[in-house]
């Protein structure tokens, strides 16, 4: 049971590495330039600085991913993984939160503001963030689902096996 | 340092207190060990008298005063936060020609509900200080209530999401202010702050109570996924 139980666990944080990865790759590789009224635009990430922080949170998160699932099975550090895994997945949260509002104006403008929409112009690039943005979102749950079933772990005591 | 065991009839004992020697007579042992034993046995018999009551409730002992401390003042910096950006509005009248001799005005009005970002950060800043509250309440007056042990892990729970909910609001919040601030000069985007100066302003300031509402929620998140994972031994009752 317990040997299950820390399967499913490795599974899941393998799943939600490699959202985090490709959320941060695709936001990092999204680049496209026209040309508009004789002037070059040049879409990338460090357009705005939502993107980076996006990015750079993504990148954090996944390296943690990517380090977690070697930690021995009844290794002490296993409390520790649960107060961190709270801590990067607010941090994957604000960073999806806050590339998603500035992509909202980017997409539909705010015209009480004077700002116009960009997606028009730049259409691949604006998909690219879309597929990015939903990609993290995906780590974000199962992130969260990790820490309701620690928490359920934790709660039935017959699941013996660390916080696994 | 000192050693009462019943030794014998007439003897003296020696007994080494901080690094003096003071010789005691064996009656005043007995007297003092006799009373000693006396009560020993009385406070077992209150402790065996409480466990074998059949008193199914856990108990719990009323939370410490530093969590509802926190959670009151997380209360209050969410609440402002949701306050202070709901009341935000700024109306300007600007010149935007001038033809002839006279002025074309426009008047420009700036409130939070033009960006979907603010309105979700009122949103969800009032959700958040609602939940405060309720915890707030569940601490005061719900000690003896539990249903089956979940009531840590309820609140536990609840704390988490609600963490997640401020800190995605906050973030969207502070980067929109930041480009309403900046302005965006690969988009185009013209900076708004330099008209708007008080709805900036009073937006900032929101921004910052609603951050520091976070930093206290993860800290009350914290202390309540600690009281989970350390059962207090009240709660597991021997059954005999």
């Amino acid at each position: 049971m317990a040997k299950t139980k820390r399967a499913t666990t490795l599974v899941l944080r393998f799943m939600a590495f490699g959202a985090t990865l490709a959320a941060t790759i695709v936001m990092a590789t999204s680049h496209q330039t026209v040309d508009v009224f004789a002037t070059i635009f040049s879409a990338k990430y460090t357009v705005s600085p939502a993107f980076k922080y996006f990015v750079i949170a993504n990148a954090i998160v996944s390296a943690y991913g990517l380090l977690v699932p070697f930690i021995p099975a009844e290794s002490k550090l296993w409390r520790s993984v649960f107060a961190l895994d709270m801590v990067f997945t607010m941090l994957l949260i604000s960073s999806f939160s806050a590339a998603l509002a500035i992509a909202y104006v980017g997409k539909k403008g705010n015209a009480q503001a004077g700002w116009f929409a960009i997606c028009g112009q730049v259409p691949v690039f604006c998909d690219h963030v879309t597929g990015a943005l939903i990609a993290s979102v995906i780590g974000f749950i199962i992130y969260m689902s990790l820490l309701l079933h620690t928490i359920h772990t934790v709660l039935n005591p017959l699941l013996v096996g660390g916080l696994g | 340092m000192c050693h009462s065991e019943l030794i014998g009839q007439q003897m003296v004992l020696a007994i080494y207190i901080n690094g003096h020697f003071y010789l005691v007579p064996s009656k005043i042992i007995l007297f003092v060990f006799f009373s000693f034993n006396t009560m020993a046995q009385e406070n077992e018999e209150k402790t065996v008298v409480g466990l074998s009551s059949s008193d199914p409730m856990p108990i719990n002992k009323p939370d410490h005063g530093i969590l509802l401390v926190l959670r009151l003042v997380a209360f209050f910096a969410t609440a402002s936060a949701t306050i202070v950006m709901a009341l935000n509005k700024e109306t300007k009248t600007l010149v935007v020609a001038t033809i002839g001799s006279t002025q074309v005005k426009v008047t420009l009005t700036a409130k939070f509900q033009h960006t979907p970002a603010f309105v979700f950060f009122v949103i969800a800043n009032g959700m958040a200080s609602l939940h405060n509250l309720l915890m707030i309440a569940i601490n005061i007056f719900g000690s003896k209530t539990d249903y089956k042990g979940l009531k840590l892990a309820v609140v536990a729970i609840l704390d988490m999401l609600n963490v997640a909910l401020i800190s995605g609001a906050a973030n969207a919040a502070a980067f929109m202010a930041e480009l309403g601030k900046n302005g965006n000069k690969h988009a185009r985007w013209d900076k708004i702050c330099d008209k708007f100066d008080t709805f900036c302003n009073h937006g900032g300031g929101a921004l910052i109570a609603s951050f520091m509402g976070l930093g206290l929620m993860l800290a009350i998140s914290v202390i309540s996924i600690i009281k989970l994972l350390k059962p207090k031994p009240t709660n597991h009752i021997l059954f005999p």
